[in-house]
């Protein structure tokens, strides 16, 4: 006999695991991302009774789509705003007469890919195709999107209503780019994932700096990604920059909260699988020479997670990947990230004359990383003044309270 | 699905008539009119007189209230538009990039609205 479970603890796995995947594929049937969700939402409503009192059908996935199609069904003929609608009509009757309830692959082609490339169109706002991707391809609830970004929950839905509305009216297609945009269209859905990662795992804003749930909902986005686009290498190379920075989640807070930098982490704590996974997904992407900037990230990240200490890295070949990035990437960011590699690899001074290059730029004005890097590296030299004056400017600068803590702490040891 | 693309341009941006720029300027106008019409997108595209002729008109309570140019006080002005026919809006947003002044002004892409 099963153990007993409850009806909802069901429903809420399914829809954790196939929300993304059913709702594309709904899209694609009847075209209108607003009519899919809510005839999805119907659908799980009405599994609740049905399943109580029938049990679970034997594939769960192919019962809410075909419910779900049904009632999209019952709204075109009985509305007539869907009069327009009438050929897609005619394909879910079709869909309805022709599939056996149990053959998943059929009743549910995997459309995701169309999905998360309509989600990330550039015609929306940046915010908007994050919220959408988390909400349309990751089930997330708008409150919990809304937590995620502090935002209110009517805040959120109103944005996430905003860019469906568009989508629909403005006659975003559900479909691939061609050839000719795919690449710049997937840097586009790309950014969304890194985003998404980034806020999970040091939280811009608030007291908290990880958010687990953000970071393992990018990882499991840029699975399905690489899953549907084998060949892509930047695909490749996120997923491994994600799952290599993902390793070293428990080490970089102690119990209080406070961070812990990378050179004073227990690294016997990084999660072993995350690295072997990492370091074997960019290995087997780094042969197909099509290089980019997400694989020379997950380049460096891999050998921090290979060295034993901070000591034994090997910053010469971090410095080399930082000129690489560099060359696709020409922006100060990639200097002040390289400028610690160079101080290790060569030394402080040159370190130093390649910040002295890009501090004066206008971007890098208010950027915190720089001063912190600044400050690390006068420390060193023992430029007290130059030193202290860094440290103060980062801690203003900082975003999330766990960083300036962590300068706070670091200033008045110095300065004791 | 049609669309509207409204190009917008600084007064003292783009070719200038009577400098050599300007010759191939409009020759990249022809020439973009040219493939709407032979992929029969077009469906309508004109060219405006400049804002300075422009009179912005509003009633209230019943008597006409004008005022000379236009309503925005932005730096860009309507300059021109082409209403098109396409399949989605990444063919629009295609055919908006080929407009000449996408190199200097900016296009905005509007779906029409139908009712039915």
């Amino acid at each position: 006999m099963l153990p007993p479970f409850k009806i909802e603890q069901a429903i809420n796995q399914i829809v954790r695991e196939e929300w993304g995947r059913i709702l594309a594929a709904l899209v694609a049937g009847i075209g209108d991302l607003q009519l899919a969700e809510d005839v999805l939402q119907d659908a799980l409503e009405q599994a609740l009774t049905t399943w109580q009192k029938q049990g679970l059908p034997k594939s769960p996935s192919a019962w809410l789509i075909t419910t779900a199609r049904r009632r999209a069904i019952d709204k075109f003929r009985r509305d007539s705003r869907f009069a327009k609608l009438q050929p897609e009509l005619t394909y879910l009757v079709e869909l309805e007469s022709q599939v056996d309830d149990t053959d998943e692959e059929m009743i549910i082609p995997d459309k995701r890919l169309e999905l998360i490339f309509t989600c990330c169109h550039p015609a929306l706002e940046e915010k908007s195709r994050i919220a959408l991707t988390l909400r349309t391809l990751g089930g997330l609830s708008t409150e919990e999107i809304a937590r995620a970004f502090l935002d209110k929950p009517k805040t959120m839905a109103q944005r996430l209503s905003r860019a469906k509305n568009k989508i629909a009216l403005a006659g975003i297609p559900f479909k691939l780019p061609d050839d000719a945009h795919l690449q710049q269209r997937l840097s586009t859905v790309l950014s969304v994932i890194y985003f998404i990662f980034n806020e999970g795992y040091t939280a811009s804003s608030g007291k908290q700096i990880v958010r687990e749930d953000l970071a393992e909902e990018a990882i499991r986005l840029a699975r399905i990604v690489h899953s549907l686009m084998p060949m892509q290498t930047e695909v490749a190379g996120l997923l491994a920059l994600m799952l290599l920075h993902d390793s070293r989640r428990q080490t970089r807070m102690d119990h209080r909260g406070n961070m812990i930098p990378l050179a004073e982490q227990n690294r016997s704590k990084w999660s072993k699988a995350k690295i072997a996974e990492g370091t074997h997904l960019l290995k087997t992407t780094l042969v197909k020479q099509q290089v980019g900037s997400y694989q020379i990230q997950a380049a460096i990240s891999a050998i921090h997670a290979e060295s034993s200490d901070w000591e034994s890295t090997d910053w010469r070949q971090i410095s080399a990947f930082y000129e690489l990035l560099y060359s696709l990437q020409p922006s100060a960011v990639v200097r002040v990230n390289q400028s610690i590699a160079v101080s290790y690899a060569h030394s402080i001074e040159e370190a130093l004359t390649l910040l002295a290059i890009v501090e004066n730029e206008d971007a890098m004005l208010n950027y915190q990383p720089l001063y912190a890097a600044r400050a690390d590296l006068n420390q060193r030299l023992g430029r007290h003044e130059e030193a202290i004056a860094d440290l103060l400017r980062a801690i203003e600068l900082s975003e999330n309270s766990a960083q300036a803590e962590f300068l706070q702490r670091k200033l008045e040891a110095f300065q004791a | 699905m049609q669309y509207i693309c409204l190009i917008y341009s600084a007064a003292d941006t783009g070719p200038a008539p009577g400098t050599p720029e300007f010759g191939p300027y409009m020759q990249a106008y022809q020439e973009f009119t040219t493939l709407l019409k032979e992929k029969g997108a077009l469906v309508a595209g004109d060219a405006l007189q400049p804002a300075t002729t422009a009179t912005t008109v509003t009633r209230e309570n019943g008597s006409i209230e004008t005022t000379d140019g236009p309503f925005a006080e932005t730096k860009e002005q309507l300059g021109g538009y082409y209403l098109i026919e396409c399949d989605s809006l990444d063919e629009a947003i295609e055919y908006a990039a080929k407009i000449p002044t996408a190199a200097h002004g900016r296009i905005e892409v509007r779906p029409i609205m139908t009712f039915d």
